[in-house]
């Protein structure tokens, strides 16, 4: 059997960045389900954090101030220690990163440049034109390649192993043979991001489903606060595709139907670069009053800051424009509405990446540490990748040292591999009954539209029931035709699985929460309620179904106070 | 009225020759080829396997021969082709894996072996590396390579010569040595000074013209070019002196 002292399940950023800090003396591999250059990191767009104080307007800037960014910008559900130890290591960081070959842009001088960024007091965000995320996924599987790290490329993982608290191992399915694999792991470090295709309207890839998350809930590891779902303010009308928040971070407007400036009425001081969750929630609510354009959307011009800014600084954009738009942003303004962006919640993690199973880790966008409490500042994601996949990496091989081999691992790996063939050959016997990608539409449209920016007791409460009838139907799916390798349908069926289980909890979640925080607005409770909600939601599957309880949330420095921006 | 998608099939595991199978499709708004694929092997046939992820021009996964024209299939927008039927076929060059996936090994390898990554200083340099903003400009160009492998499959060269590293890997190795932060020795380089490397560009700049990107790999092997010959110039008047 397939064995190693540590398994990265996931090629992104968190999962390189995991490998290549990982003891070089363990045997240590990478399983991702696509090649990592074809990680969903690579679409990050307008930056990362540090307070390096590179900017004129910026030199005042520490890391502290970036941690109360971060925490105000969380609506104070963030863990404030942990938030300190991520914008701490921020700086060192961004360092490393340059060292390793990452082209950021530079300021007069040759310092690393920085832009101002959404919910900052200070411009703080480091790039590479709008490319961020493209140059440093790049740049950490080169050094991935430098050191003949090992990669399992298009293996899907299908379920992740647990016995007693101990973690095992997993069950791949491998795309190229068509093949059911158990592989061994004294450790396994989960990297597999967020869950954005749960939503019909989202920035996200096509293949970020969500099912490591959903894997590790389905092996009892309790999940973390999974009703905070980030609707990013600026994605293109029609493929929902990201437009970064650097465009208005280079001086972007957000326009409605009538021409104003309308991010005024919402925050005066910030204006468009307030956080992500009152930008979207403004852009809504102005479509809604129905001054947007034809219902759907509101403009965000870029045509006042020229066209040698926008070349050099957004070709990305420009480009994204271009290609899906048919638009050029120097002379006509982009028609942008909100959409599904980023999970704030995951598997639940303490600051060393460690779950509660004994050698299970997670990180990234798929972990909930928490740093991003109930809304994300933009530039934190790619910090939190870089961050603790790397803590992650540290941490396992550390404890790894102290993990014995269980006994009785291969014999419960095969006999997981051998169900989950039988559970394949199940669906494939069928000849007829419900196609997955319909009940996939439908559980997308529920979310999008029950689930959304803003959200009420009934919309929540039909929203369960309907996910509900579809996990019944989900009981009748099947596949036509003859063929295992390089069988996406296959991958879909069982990663539905675990849509309708993270759908479910978000679901759960956004409905128990009778509060407003961060991106999490409820109509019938406008308000924050920290007497009764300033704490993280948990959610355990046992006996077959979700248990919800909550966990404190970790105040050391700053009191919750009202955000104003 | 109804599209139709020609696309090759191969399995190369149960067939012996790869096949074109026709597939009528509505388009309704807005698709892209991607999205076209995607329904047709919702629908239609679940057997059909390509690869995709990011749906925005970014990822480097679907790229792919559509109507004789290489391109990312997510980036191809059906209205825009105005053809009543779409051939679709895979990267040429690379062996069929199934259907439109195809094996990119040997584009890998050609990658590896160029050691794509920063010869940097064994210390991080405190407050990171001074660079002028315009060296970063320079080589952003070839910084936008998403590999998606485009330029291989279409180079003549690396059809006929398997040694021949391609013209990603040699835009790749004028990213890094042009890099005023990279410190490899012109001994790790000087190997492309050969008919595999950077003397085996034909100069019909093929992979300029099907780079979905605009990255314009040949700029980057002919400036190689212009390197090794001012570097040999060099090195012979040092050696005469």
């Amino acid at each position: 059997m397939i064995s190693h002292d540590i398994l990265v399940v996931g090629g992104g950023l968190a999962g390189l960045a995991a490998a290549l800090n990982s003891d070089p003396s363990l045997s240590v591999a990478v399983v991702s389900k696509v090649h990592p250059l074809r990680s969903h990191s690579v679409a990050a767009q307008g930056g990362i954090n540090a307070a390096l104080g590179n900017n004129p307007d910026g030199k005042g800037d520490t890391w502290e101030r970036h941690a109360f960014d971060t925490i105000k910008g969380s609506d104070y559900l963030a863990d404030q220690n942990t938030a300190e130890l991520m914008c701490e290591k921020a700086i060192p960081a961004i360092y490393e990163l340059d060292a390793l070959g990452v082209p950021f842009s530079r300021f007069p001088g040759g310092v690393i440049a920085q832009r101002p960024f959404g919910g900052a007091g200070f411009p703080r965000t480091c790039y590479a034109a709008d490319r961020t995320g493209l140059v440093i996924l790049h740049t950490l599987y080169e050094h991935s390649i430098r050191k003949k790290v090992k990669f399992y490329n298009e293996w899907f993982v299908t379920r992740l192993v647990v016995r007693n608290g101990k973690c095992l191992g997993v069950v791949v399915f491998d795309l190229a043979s068509g093949e059911i694999i158990p592989v061994q792991a004294r450790a396994v470090i989960f990297a597999t991001g967020g869950y954005g295709r749960v939503y019909l309207k989202t920035t996200n890839a096509f293949i970020n489903h969500g099912s490591g998350v959903g894997m590790a809930y389905r092996a009892g590891v309790p999940i973390k606060d999974l009703e905070f779902v980030q609707f990013h303010p600026t994605s293109l009308l029609g493929k929902n595709i990201l437009i970064t928040e650097g465009a208005r971070g280079e001086g972007g407007y957000l326009v409605n139907s009538e021409g104003k400036r309308f991010m005024e009425d919402y925050a005066p001081t910030a204006m468009e670069l307030a956080p992500r969750d009152i930008v979207a929630r403004a852009i809504q609510t102005e479509i809604d009053k129905g001054k947007g354009f034809e219902n759907e959307y509101v403009y965000l011009d870029l045509r006042h800051l020229g066209a040698e800014k926008i070349k050099k600084r957004l070709p990305g954009i420009r480009e994204i424009c271009i290609n899906f738009a048919s638009l050029d942003p120097i002379d006509t303004p982009i028609p942008i509405q909100p959409a599904q962006h980023y999970s704030m919640g995951g598997i639940d993690v303490d600051r060393d990446c460690a779950s509660l199973v004994e050698g299970f880790f997670a990180a990234g966008e798929c972990a909930c540490v928490s740093v991003h409490g109930a809304n994300r500042l933009g530039g934190n994601s790619l910090l939190e990748t870089v961050v603790f996949g790397k803590i992650s990496g540290e941490e396992a091989s550390r404890r790894v040292k102290q993990i014995g081999m269980e006994a009785k691992a291969e014999k419960i790996l095969l006999e997981e591999a051998l169900d989950q063939k039988s559970r394949i050959e199940g669906w494939r016997r069928k000849d007829s009954g419900i196609k997955v990608h319909r009940l996939l539409d439908r559980v997308k449209n529920i979310m999008s539209d029950k689930v959304g920016v803003f959200r009420n007791k009934k919309d929540l409460a039909e929203a369960l029931e309907e996910i509900s009838i579809a996990r019944e139907d989900y009981r009748n799916v099947y596949i036509s035709g003859d063929c295992l390798r390089y069988s996406q349908a296959l991958v879909n069926i069982i990663e539905f699985e675990s849509m309708l289980d993270l759908a479910e909890v978000i679901t759960r979640g956004a409905l128990n929460r009778e509060e407003t925080r961060g991106s999490h607005f409820r109509n019938d409770f406008p308000q924050r309620d920290d007497k009764k909600w300033l704490k993280h939601t948990l959610v355990t599957f046992e006996d077959e179904k979700p248990q919800i309880s909550y966990k404190d949330v970790q105040i050391d420095k700053y009191e919750p106070k009202e955000r104003k921006y | 009225m109804d599209t139709i998608f020609r696309i090759l099939r191969f399995d190369p595991k149960k067939d012996e020759y790869p096949y074109f199978q026709d597939f009528s499709y509505t388009v309704e708004g807005k698709r892209s080829v991607l999205e076209a694929l995607m329904d047709i092997r919702n629908e239609q046939d679940c057997t059909l396997s390509f690869r995709y992820s990011c749906r925005e021009a970014i990822c480097g996964s679907c790229a792919m021969v559509i109507n004789g024209n290489f391109d990312l299939a997510c980036r191809a927008d059906l209205g825009a082709l105005k053809s009543s039927t779409i051939i679709i076929e895979p990267l040429p060059n690379l062996e069929i894996q199934k259907d439109l996936v195809v094996d990119m090994d040997p584009f890998w390898e050609a990658l590896y072996r160029i050691e794509p990554y920063l010869h940097g200083e064994d210390a991080i340099p405190e407050k990171g590396h001074r660079v002028d903003d315009r060296e970063m400009e320079i080589i952003f160009q070839y910084i936008n390579c998403i590999l998606c492998g485009c330029c291989y499959a279409a180079c003549p060269v690396a059809t006929r010569d398997e040694r021949y590293l391609g013209p990603a890997a040699l835009a790749k190795l004028y990213r890094f040595v042009r890099d005023p932060r990279d410190r490899r020795a012109f001994s790790n380089w000087s190997g492309v000074n050969t008919e595999g490397g950077v003397w085996g560009c034909d100069t019909v700049f093929k992979c300029n013209e099907v780079c979905p990107k605009d990255v314009r790999p040949a700029d980057g092997i002919e400036a190689l070019r212009r390197r090794l010959v001012v570097e040999k110039v060099k090195r012979f008047f040092k050696r005469g002196r």
